[in-house]
């Protein structure tokens, strides 16, 4: 219950603090540090790597980055080493690691190795704005995803079924949009199709109380085969008539879109692109800013709570499950409508679960989920990227990298993540 | 405004929790409802809530029948509950629990506030009581969080103020000054209904009693009326209020603990070189505010915690290092402070619970196997024993009231041979005709040549039990005193005065209730 924790809150124990030593954070940075000394300092492949910021084709042109990759690996490596050193005395003092160790540690490291990794590449340039452009683009339907996991689990519902959602919302729209030849039809079937899931998730979590985790199991593989068998009985016989469906324009915002790195970011998207920064707004404002979003989260946190104050705790808890299908649905139209032409069998190839990495990472903080999933669709757009240039890691590694940024991520690297208390939880009136 | 409860009945099933129950409830009273742990106080005050719905019965409000589909009605009609277990939210702050439900918002529903936390610097001004509208409710300490949920009923206009058991979760002190604010508010014209089986408090601040056993109003009380008539109307048959214990065998010192200190993760001191030994034959009670490191204390010694330093010896064996099952094994029976989720697994059945420290030793197990029937025979012993009320021992654990919860828990932990007795609020929440049971019991352990080391926050359970009590504050140990020692100086000791301050203090100032 929760009145234990509240009853044992050793707050007003002591003011006293004593030491208690972790070595697992200067170990981690000693190991991480080795490994850019050997790899990118002793082993590099000693040329230059250049980053291309224009290409040519934007109004302002900034100059190519080019970095040597003996310079960057050895500065790195050092600085690396020189805070693990750091970390390692400050433990040993019994002081805390300092705020800024883990944000410069990694970006060091990430720096190192994009270094490294480009200059020992076949072909050893990379456009750098689109890297990044590509990055959000590819985080884009798993932001929507994570948007989804938010707003069912702040209100106390476990959505393991955003990989469903999502491969609905796909599906719907690449059949409408290609039998109505409409945007708009595609994107509503997107989001019925993913509502219905939802819906199913919501009557059989919160009406019948069966497991959550198991219920979202069960809906991802339905959803799966479901596509699938429609996809090699109906679609692969028409492909024209069922799976040619249209795709959004970009729309380019002029002058702005030129501003280098930011402008194919933020201001050359497609309409759904624009609607991802537009959703992470409304659903943080929603969540924190009204009432709408205190209801959900006392119901997430504690459901009798609310209960007692006379909030419907589960009719709550139903809709926002329903309105978690309806930015899914959105999210599975992104694949089928803006980033590829046609639906194939189970696209979403895992995305729904990192989104759901993504939502632990970031808290279960619709903008901590923001930057988890860009983090995830970086290390996503690298491993394609890097896999063209022909670098030295083989292709397999690098496709693993998101999978393993994620694991890193969610074993709670930059410390625990709390869930809301009565998340997975059904409420039961007495 | 007057409130009035007329022959609600309340069944679930074949159980009747409540048959028809007649209340009376006018403004600018305190009414009390005594009842033991399971009479039906909390299921009837649920009903005027509207968190159940009534079998049968009526309730009028100014002598109009009113009808309550939810807590929604009930706060509507003027009628403000706290909760025993409090219905707010740790990670809100207090306004964010206080407007819960009863938001002042702007347009598009953003949350205002700014409304809301006026409302309760002004309650918390007019009340004393001291509440800061931003701190987040985890980091209050319990009776603040209860001062939170009177303000909650307080904003929504409550004409009527339900307490649950509030002093249960309080110390001495907060329980004071709950009554005093239960005084305030009867005096501002607010009705108080005070649900509680401690006679002292009942005695103290009730304008009417209305006395409830197994479900049925018996009586009304006077509170005039000594604690032992209360007492007797409560439990239906004269109960003994005070213990009857002789003086102390002591044996030999087996259990010592030396320059014992415990770390929390973050690396505040919790324990701070505790020194104590029990002797053989021998109380020793451990008295303190909640949160003053008893918990680590009792876990400490269990073996439930890291970051342990110094010494535990038990008959010479070091306790320090070994696991949670070797300590049980040395001999050491432990009741932890928070039954329903320490003491008993909910979902076991009665049987399975009153063997769990010895459930694959014989006789219970051979070999691989255990053996229900055993099991069985000893779960119907140990009933009748101890005086569970359960449907059998079959029941699940969970479906028992909580006093009989710790009877089972309590039984458990006394049915071998010990050379350590550990308990931790041995009877909070239990009935007074338990309480003077489950007392017997540890005295007569104690007379069997056990150490025995008991913690409560309840102050007259260690007055009562104690051949020596042990004062801790902020971790460290206070003092050790005869088990004699005035209520007065331990409550000086509890708050931080060493013995002889204590002494000297509660010499010039006079008695205060402890």
């Amino acid at each position: 219950m929760s009145n234990a924790t509240a009853t044992r809150t050793p707050g007003k124990a002591t003011e006293n603090i004593a030491v208690i030593r972790s070595w697992a954070a200067p170990v981690t940075y000693m190991v991480l540090g080795l490994v850019a000394l050997v790899g990118f300092a002793i082993g590099s492949p000693n040329a230059d790597a250049r980053f291309r910021i224009s290409d040519g084709s934007q109004k302002i042109s900034v100059p190519d980055l080019v970095l040597g990759t003996t310079f960057v690996g050895w500065s790195g490596a050092v600085i690396m080493l020189g805070i693990a050193a750091y970390a390692f005395v400050l433990v040993r003092a019994g002081r805390k690691l300092a705020r800024w160790m883990l944000p410069v540690f990694a970006t060091v490291f990430v720096i190192s190795f994009l270094v490294w990794v480009i200059g020992s590449a076949t072909t050893p340039n990379v456009y750098l704005s689109g890297l990044i452009a590509g990055s959000f683009t590819l985080a884009t339907p798993l932001i929507f995803g994570s948007l989804s996991g938010v707003l069912c689990e702040r209100a106390g519902v476990v959505n393991i079924a955003i990989e469903g959602q999502l491969l609905a919302g796909a599906f719907c729209a690449a059949i409408v949009g290609s039998m109505t030849g409409s945007l708009v039809a595609g994107v509503l079937a997107a989001v019925i199709g993913s509502v219905l899931v939802s819906m199913v998730l919501a009557v059989f979590a919160i009406k019948y109380l069966v497991n959550q985790v198991i219920v979202g199991v069960v809906l991802n593989v339905l959803v799966a085969g479901l596509t699938s068998f429609l996809f090699s009985t109906v679609m692969i016989a028409n492909p024209e008539k069922f799976n040619a469906p249209p795709s959004f324009e970009v729309i380019r915002i002029p002058f702005l879109a030129d501003i280098p790195i930011f402008g194919p970011i933020f201001f050359n998207q497609t309409i759904l692109g624009y609607g991802m920064y537009v959703a992470v707004f409304l659903v943080w404002f929603g969540l924190f800013k009204t009432r709408w979003g205190l209801r959900v989260r006392a119901v997430g946190e504690h459901p009798k709570a609310a209960d007692t104050v006379g909030i419907k705790v589960n009719s709550l808890r139903f809709w926002n499950v329903v309105l978690a299908g309806v930015v899914a649905g959105i999210g599975g139209a992104f694949f089928t409508l803006v980033t590829s032409s046609s639906f194939n069998k189970e696209m979403t190839a895992g995305q729904g679960f990192i989104a759901l990495a993504a939502l632990i990472f970031g808290r279960w903080n619709p903008i901590g989920a923001f930057f988890a999933a860009l983090l995830f669709g970086f290390s996503l757009n690298l491993s394609f990227v890097l896999t063209i240039l022909g670098t030295p890691v083989p292709s397999q590694f690098m496709q693993m990298l998101p999978y393993a940024v994620t694991i890193f991520a969610v074993a709670g690297l930059v410390g625990k993540s709390k869930a809301p208390a009565a998340d997975g939880e059904p409420y039961v009136k007495e | 405004m007057k409130l009035e409860l007329r022959g609600i009945t309340k069944r679930f099933g074949n159980f009747t929790a409540n048959d028809h129950i007649d209340v009376i409830v006018e403004s600018g009273q305190v009414h009390s409802l005594l009842g033991e742990n399971g009479a039906g106080k909390s299921t009837l005050m649920n009903v005027l809530f509207g968190l159940y719905e009534a079998t049968e019965g009526q309730i009028l409000i100014d002598d109009k029948p009113v009808k309550f589909n939810g807590p929604g009605d009930a706060m509507a009609a003027g009628i403000g509950m706290v909760h025993q277990h409090f219905m707010l939210v740790p990670v809100f702050t207090v306004a964010e629990n206080v407007a819960l439900g009863n938001e002042d918002t702007g347009p598009g529903g953003i949350l205002n506030l700014e409304k809301t936390r006026a409302r309760i610097r002004e309650i918390s001004d007019r009340y004393g009581f001291g509440v800061d509208p931003d701190a987040l409710v985890e980091d209050l300490p319990v009776g603040v969080q209860q001062r939170v949920e009177i303000i909650k009923a307080l904003v929504r206009n409550a004409k009527v103020l339900i307490l649950d058991e509030p002093t249960a979760v309080l110390t001495p002190q907060e329980t004071d000054e709950l009554l005093n604010i239960m005084r305030q508010l009867r005096d501002s014209g607010t009705a108080v209904v005070f649900i509680s089986h401690k006679l002292r408090e009942v005695k103290a601040i009730s304008d009417v009693i209305t006395v409830i056993r197994r479900g049925k109003v018996v009586g009304k009380a006077d509170p005039g009326a000594s604690a032992a008539e209360l007492a007797a109307l409560m439990v239906g048959r004269s109960v003994s209020l005070t213990l009857d214990k002789d003086a102390p065998t002591l044996g030999a010192e087996t259990f010592k603990v030396t320059d014992l200190s415990v770390l929390a993760d973050t690396g505040q001191l919790l324990l701070d070189s505790l020194s104590f030994s029990i002797s053989q034959g021998e109380i020793l009670a451990v008295a303190g505010v909640q949160g003053n490191g008893q918990t680590e204390l009792t876990e400490a010694i269990m073996g439930l915690l890291d970051h342990v330093s110094g010494s535990i010896s038990l008959d010479g064996k070091e306790l320090i290092g070994r696991s949670v099952k070797q300590i049980i094994n040395s001999g050491v029976g432990f009741v932890p402070e928070d039954r329903s989720t320490d003491g008993v697994i909910g979902t076991f059945t009665v049987a399975e619970n009153l063997v769990l420290n010895q459930y694959d030793k014989a006789p219970f197990a051979h070999g691989m196997n255990m053996k229900p029937a055993v099991m069985l025979k000893n779960a119907l012993k140990k009933i009748t024993e101890f005086d569970v009320r359960t449907q059998g021992p079959d029941a699940a654990a969970g479906t028992l009231s909580g006093g009989n919860q710790q009877k089972v828990v309590m039984a458990r932990e006394l049915s071998r041979p010990l050379k350590l007795f550990i308990a931790s609020q041995p009877t909070r929440g239990v009935d007074v005709g338990s309480i003077e049971f489950l007392h017997r019991r540890i005295v007569a352990e104690r007379d069997s040549g056990t150490p025995v080391l008991i913690v409560s926050t309840e102050l007259d359970e260690v007055v009562e039990l104690a051949d020596r009590i042990a004062v801790l504050y902020k971790g460290k140990l206070v003092g050790i005193v005869p088990g004699d020692t005035p209520r007065d100086v331990l409550g000086l000791m509890m708050a931080g005065a060493s013995n002889e301050e204590a002494e000297t203090q509660s010499g010039t100032e006079g008695k205060e209730p402890a």
